[in-house]
């Protein structure tokens, strides 16, 4: 994201030289400028940042074994770019195993959302000695991890929130040089067991995150990492830019925790996945292929456009070109994608922001789930300026660069790997499929039939609470209320004995959707409050809205309620539900108090509640 | 290049304190230190050496931190440096 901090600087005369402050702050990339951009302005960004409206708070606890408060300053920088209002909560100097083991009341008391426990290499205490052997060295990894088990399991028993806890970077010194990373004894392969056995932990843990400060503290180059002038003074361990990285990764996990990651990428052709251009040149010139230097770094990155495919990421072409010929480009016997990977083509003389609105409405995305890979600046510029929200990395024009880039802007983080990251691209492209069948039916009813639809609705199960707070985070489109719930708050949810939380899976002879729908509700005198009611676009108007009617209107019955009550709360992006309680059948409850202005709140009588779905077929509950 | 002056130093270093100590009225001199200073706290004082030696191109000594009283110092502190170079 770009920002344009504004200052009235009557300072360039005032003293005498270009201002300082003004040439710095004209135009900076939060994503991608260096540390020292930043601190200049710093304060000014964060006024500016500050005074923009519609910001998500976020409290976010920060325990750290060494001064954090350099990383904290860019870390709020970001979060404000990336529309969250953080309140931060700091451990003093050095206490992070203090204040989340035996001194927990302030932190308790602040109530976080996230915590991040940031420690180094410094912070290890049970260091095997050089003669340590192999069968000794599990021992010392166990006591090192033992203390922060006792750690996390704290954390988790008082504050039940999001936990990210990095792991460890390589010493600065490799006393035994080369054989550190081998023997027993050796401090780096001493860190590398402790990270291995983090990440060991996190599938046990369901609430814990780790944060790859190896890997990040490896791209930087560890000379490049420690600052020790700034250690000894300071108790600052990292290099301003080093710090500046952790927060750019850190932001990226709260984004992703958030279900603000990004879903999208948005392809120009020309001399972005081919080098030459198509209707010049023609297929047969295009560079792709392991011909030339030049065509096998084209075949990389479109290598690593379908990695990105193959985890889930959309792909889609944005190109000035002949459509036909574009296409042509994807049957060039060496391209590495074809056109099944793209979920929308769109090759014409249009501008590009165009559409890419287009693309948008197409695929059921928001614009500001999207990246824009272009080799043209003009191109970059426009869609940059057309489009708010969408990411516009500065690719430049150097094809070996364009993944490397990309790849730095972290759009694209995720929590973890559910099923359905797998699957998404091929959902997307069977209900294309499904497109097609709709043409041959004589009415709406009869290809619902036709499309053999099979659902399990029932209570919310521990084994979906993962893909439940994920759904919950990230639909923005069909949801009536907008209303996030943390992995955290919604296990609390569920213990609650007045909350009815029901998911809904739907598979079709096409395939299967996987978890698709959320709706919860809670128990308020005789009726049931609903607070969430939410569903994936991609099984729009399948009735499955009306199937999660039946069942959330049966469990309430069988608890004794005698009508069910909803609000819409209108956002830029669910306009598509405004009329949801409505087309169910529910009417207007006048006497609804308390809602905000533009929503509406409905009602419907439990009374004879007859069931209304007849077009998929429900599998039997099987914990009811 | 012509000898830099503390003059010089101190109006550039003008900006740099009002950024970081936010406070757009801050008038430095050379007497202002940490405790006449509003804002001049121990993690404002981390980032203002930062961007004082990335303003002038010039690194600090571990030594030569502690050494500095005020404003003043700071000042001579980066002109011997400058001048040096």
């Amino acid at each position: 994201m770009r920002l344009r901090a504004k200052r009235a600087c009557g300072s360039a005369k005032l003293y005498g030289y270009d201002c300082f402050t003004c040439r710095m702050v004209a135009m900076i990339d939060l994503d991608f400028c260096s540390a020292e951009e930043i601190l200049p302005v710093r304060r000014t960004l964060q006024r500016e940042l500050l005074a923009h409206s519609g910001l998500q708070d976020i409290r976010l606890a920060v325990l750290g074994g060494s001064t954090t408060q350099q990383m904290v300053n860019v870390l709020e920088l970001l979060l404000l770019s990336n529309g969250f209002r953080p309140t931060i909560y700091q451990s003093e100097y050095g206490r992070f195993y203090e204040d989340a083991v035996h001194d927990s009341h302030a932190l308790v008391e602040f109530k976080p959302d996230v915590v991040y426990v940031h420690t180094s290499c410094l912070n290890v205490r049970s260091k095997p000695p050089l003669n340590c052997t192999e069968d000794e060295l599990p021992g010392y990894v166990e006591a090192e991890l033992s203390r922060f088990r006792e750690m996390w399991d704290s954390l988790d028993r008082e504050l039940a929130c999001q936990v990210i806890q990095n792991n460890f970077e390589m010493p600065a010194a490799a006393i035994l040089g080369n054989l550190d990373a081998v023997v027993a004894g050796g401090e780096s392969r001493f860190l590398m067991e402790l990270n291995l056995a983090f990440a060991r932990e996190v599938g046990r843990r369901p609430k814990l995150m780790i944060q790859d400060v190896h890997g990040l503290s490896a791209r930087m180059g560890l000379d490049h990492w420690f600052d020790w002038e700034r250690y000894f003074s300071y108790k600052v361990l990292l290099t301003p830019q080093a710090n500046l990285e952790l927060a750019r990764s850190l932001n990226s996990m709260v984004r992703a925790i958030y279900g603000k990651s990004r879903k999208a990428l948005v392809l120009d052709l020309d001399n972005t996945i081919w080098g030459g251009v198509i209707g010049d040149d023609g297929v047969d010139k295009i560079q792709i292929g392991r011909e030339t230097p030049e065509a096998e770094a084209y075949t990389a990155f479109q290598e690593y456009c379908l990695a990105l495919h193959g985890r889930g990421i959309l792909l889609a072409v944005c190109s000035k070109n002949n459509e036909e010929i574009a296409k042509s480009g994807f049957e060039h016997p060496d391209s590495v994608l074809k056109l099944e990977h793209i979920s929308c083509f769109k090759a014409n003389w249009e501008p590009k922001h165009e559409n890419i609105a287009a693309i948008a409405k197409e695929l059921n995305l928001g614009v500001d789930s999207f990246v824009f890979a272009d080799d043209n600046p003009a191109e970059r510029a426009i869609v940059n300026a057309q489009i708010a929200g969408i990411a516009v990395p500065e690719i430049g024009k150097e094809v070996t660069r364009y993944a490397g880039i990309i790849q730095a802007g972290r759009y694209f983080e995720p929590v973890r790997l559910s099923k359905e990251d797998f699957e998404r691209t091929a959902q997307y492209r069977d209900n294309t499929q499904r497109m097609a069948q709709l043409s041959k039916f004589a009415n709406y009813g009869e290809y619902l039939d036709s499309l053999e639809m099979v659902a399990e609705i029932d209570d919310f199960k521990p084994v979906y609470m993962d893909r439940i707070a994920q759904l919950t985070n990230k639909t923005n489109q069909f949801n009536l209320t907008t209303r996030r719930y943390t992995l955290a708050e919604l296990e609390s949810a569920v213990k609650d004995k007045g909350c009815i939380g029901i998911y809904g899976k739907l598979s079709d002879r096409f395939g299967d959707n996987g978890l698709i729908s959320v709706v919860l509700g809670y128990r308020e005198q005789e009726d049931l409050r609903i607070d969430l009611w939410l569903m994936s676009c991609r099984v729009l108007k399948r009735d499955m809205e009306v199937a999660m009617l039946d069942a959330l209107a049966q469990r309430a019955l069988r608890a004794g309620l005698r009508s069910l009550k909803g609000v819409y709360l209108p956002t830029a992006k669910n306009g598509l539900v405004a009329e949801h309680y409505k087309k169910l059948g529910f009417e207007p409850d006048v006497v609804a108090q308390g809602c905000p202005e533009g929503s509406t709140a409905w009602q419907l009588s439990l009374n004879g509640y007859a069931q209304q779905n007849s077009h998929i077929k429900i599998l039997e509950s099987t914990n009811a | 290049m012509p000898d830099v002056s503390p003059d010089d130093v101190l109006e550039q270093l003008q900006p740099i304190f009002e950024e970081v100590l936010d406070q757009p009225e801050l008038r430095v001199t050379r007497d202002s230190n940490a405790s006449n200073t509003e804002n001049w706290d121990s993690l404002a004082h981390i980032d203002l050496m930062e961007m004082v030696q990335q303003r002038f191109k010039v690194k600090f000594a571990l030594g030569e931190l502690q050494d500095l009283k005020d404003v003043g110092d700071l000042v001579d502190m980066i002109v011997k440096k400058m001048n040096k170079a």
